[in-house]
């Protein structure tokens, strides 16, 4: 599938009804998750035989996407309201006239250390954290579980101001053969809570690939 | 839920040590259609626990699968693959429970999502 199919897909997937601030939710926008999807799948693992879990799917833009490329997919989000959207999603944009594979499982992706991640492996581990605005460091504890998960690879976005950090504790401390930025992206936040002042923000972040051993 | 999804979750409640394959109870299951790919099948076999998935597929009414996988069932036999195509992907258990093996908690599956969040005494 080429990109610009993938993202006019993804354009129609349903965003959040009523984001909550506490758990940072902003929807992966559309061309952001069609450029990473299209990015793993043609210069990396790619997800014809590959099982995918993605940690805190929100509305699901990344899993979706992904099944649509044929992976095998499970969402786990701490967030019922939003896995029911995701569902929809599942539904809505799937172009092909067979069921895309796609779970989802209503957990907190915090609670899953160590203990329930001993039987939770897959080839790949897509995941957009919070960014920890709120809740400092929270996205390192999701970068920490997918380590526990993943096989092969994690995929993951981080801001890019917490670049030299991510590299050293990635390979130093969560044990990842090796962290690359595989590019720089400016995510266009729209405003979606009422603290924010300007219609629309740009942040850097960085798409990283984390191999695991 | 499908079965692989069920193949990879254990209770997680604080202190559990006999915490998988949970028990499934369904009350309402439904099939999907999910492409037929036996690469994929014979890449995850060696993934899968397979004691689980065969005990939860009989407690579920779902046939076809054997006590155990020879090389050349996986290898060719159409009929071998397509069972476990269907228990593993196309079975949805839509309503029901999981059931933790150890403490008999039940994690409440509504429209397909079971939901394993824990209590707070839980953690």
């Amino acid at each position: 599938m080429k990109l610009k199919d993938l993202q006019s897909l993804l354009q129609d997937c349903k965003p959040f009804e009523e984001p909550k601030v506490e758990l940072e939710q902003y929807t992966t926008r559309p061309h952001i998750a069609a450029h990473i999807l299209h990015a793993i799948h043609n210069s990396y693992e790619g997800f014809d035989d590959t099982t995918v879990v993605d940690l805190g799917c929100g509305a699901g833009a990344l899993g979706v996407g992904a099944a649509i490329l044929g992976g095998r997919i499970i969402g786990i989000d701490i967030d019922k309201d939003a896995l029911a959207i995701a569902q929809e999603n599942a539904v809505e944009l799937n172009p092909w006239e067979e069921d895309l594979c796609i779970d989802f499982v209503n957990a907190d992706v915090l609670e899953l250390v160590p203990q329930m991640c001993e039987k939770l492996k897959a080839d790949v581990v897509i995941t957009n954290p919070p960014f920890g605005t709120r809740t400092k460091g929270v996205d390192i504890e999701f970068l920490k579980v997918a380590s526990q998960i993943a096989t092969s690879a994690v995929y993951s976005l981080h801001k890019s101001s917490t670049r030299s950090y991510i590299q050293r504790h990635a390979t130093k401390v969560l044990g990842f053969k090796r962290a690359q930025v595989v590019a720089e992206l400016r995510y266009d936040l729209p405003k979606t809570y009422k603290f924010h002042k300007k219609a629309c923000k740009d942040i850097e972040v960085d798409f990283w690939r984390f191999e695991v051993k | 839920m499908k079965l692989l999804t069920h193949n990879m979750l254990e209770c997680h409640i604080k202190g559990v040590t006999n915490k998988y394959p949970f028990k499934v109870e369904a009350e309402e299951m439904e099939n999907c259609e999910c492409e037929f790919n036996p690469d994929f099948l014979r890449r995850m076999y060696p993934k899968l626990d397979w004691k689980a998935l065969k005990e939860t597929a009989d407690e579920l009414k779902i046939e076809g699968l054997p006590e155990s996988v020879s090389e050349e069932m996986l290898k060719g036999d159409e009929s071998f693959l397509r069972a476990f195509h269907h228990a593993l992907l196309e079975v949805e258990v839509q309503e029901g429970a999981l059931i933790c093996p150890e403490t008999g908690r039940r994690f409440p599956i509504t429209k397909g999502i079971p939901n394993l969040l824990l209590n707070e005494d839980e953690c």
